[in-house]
């Protein structure tokens, strides 16, 4: 089903993405204050947002892994790490290069960032965690310990610019109330965003055949799918 | 207006587009990695069951 599922995501979501970046770099006019730079926005808060959202999805799947003992939840949460690792690096970094010419500086220790920082080291922390162990059942228990706890730091992330004096400009379209940004600037970022969702959901279908491949490994249903499969001269791209 | 301008964006040219160059790699880095992964993990599988086909449910 996953296979299936790739191309039903991914290619919408390029197509998504394309027309978003078209529009943020070159269809929407120019902001008053920030000039040509807010147009970093169009790839900054997508990716940004999405580093907390995988980190939710990461911790939910690793509770629902510990609680309920489901082998395919670890799986989900495993699959995340890499993925919310690379979006909050870089977050952080698109950040800095925004910060240069906004702020006057490429980096500070701003609450928000500082946070957004402790999300990376605890993404990374997860992924060390698990291949520390060579034991998939034991690294699963111990990496979901890692990932409920660490979700903490996600609603101080979000909340960081409302609860603290921050350097951080606030939330303009991601808020319970109306986008502080006008429609003709918005649509981009409304294209966008669900683009790099469906980009997310396509990856992580890969990875997560990727774990219950590790997991099954032994599993008779597996083994006759991988038998009857491509083989091992299996070159395609697993995710087209 | 010129083509020189958009590309150029009033002296952020550089922020802009190194943000959305390093996006797009970001972006395709994750679809190979996750791709190699799999197609690694996949042989592995592929090459064990063919030295030993025997199988636990």
């Amino acid at each position: 089903m996953l296979r299936r599922l790739r191309p039903w995501l991914l290619w919408p979501s390029i197509i998504l993405m394309l027309i978003g970046a078209y529009g943020g770099l070159w269809l929407v006019p120019m902001d008053y204050q920030q000039k040509d730079a807010f147009r970093i926005f169009y790839v900054h808060v997508p990716i940004a947002a999405l580093s907390l959202g995988i980190y939710m999805m990461m911790a939910a799947a690793a509770a629902i892994g510990m609680i309920w003992r489901m082998k395919v939840a670890h799986a989900v949460s495993a699959a995340c790490a890499p993925i919310g690792a690379s979006f909050t690096a870089l977050a952080l970094i698109t950040g800095a290069i925004w910060g240069r010419p906004m702020w006057g500086t490429w980096w500070t220790w701003d609450v928000r960032v500082t946070t957004e920082v402790i999300l990376l080291f605890l993404y990374v922390g997860y992924i060390a965690l698990r291949n520390s162990f060579d034991d998939l059942s034991r690294a699963d228990r111990t990496a979901a310990v890692l990932a409920i706890a660490g979700s903490v730091d996600v609603p101080i992330v979000k909340y960081s610019v409302i609860w603290w004096n921050s350097l951080h400009q606030g939330a303009t379209v991601l808020k319970f109330a109306r986008p502080s940004m006008d429609t003709s600037m918005l649509w981009p970022f409304l294209v966008m965003f669900p683009g790099v969702m469906l980009y997310v959901g396509a990856v992580l279908c890969v990875r997560v055949q990727t774990e219950i491949l590790k997991r099954e490994r032994n599993a008779r249903w597996l083994s006759a799918r991988v038998v009857s499969g491509p083989g091992r001269e299996y070159g395609d791209s697993a995710l087209f | 207006m010129e083509i020189a301008h958009y590309f150029d964006m009033g002296k952020y040219g550089p922020y802009v587009w190194s943000c959305y160059g390093l996006t797009a790699l970001t972006l395709i880095a994750n679809i190979w990695s996750a791709t190699r992964a799999h197609r690694l993990e996949y042989q592995r599988t592929w090459r064990r069951l063919q030295h030993n086909p025997r199988s636990e449910d």
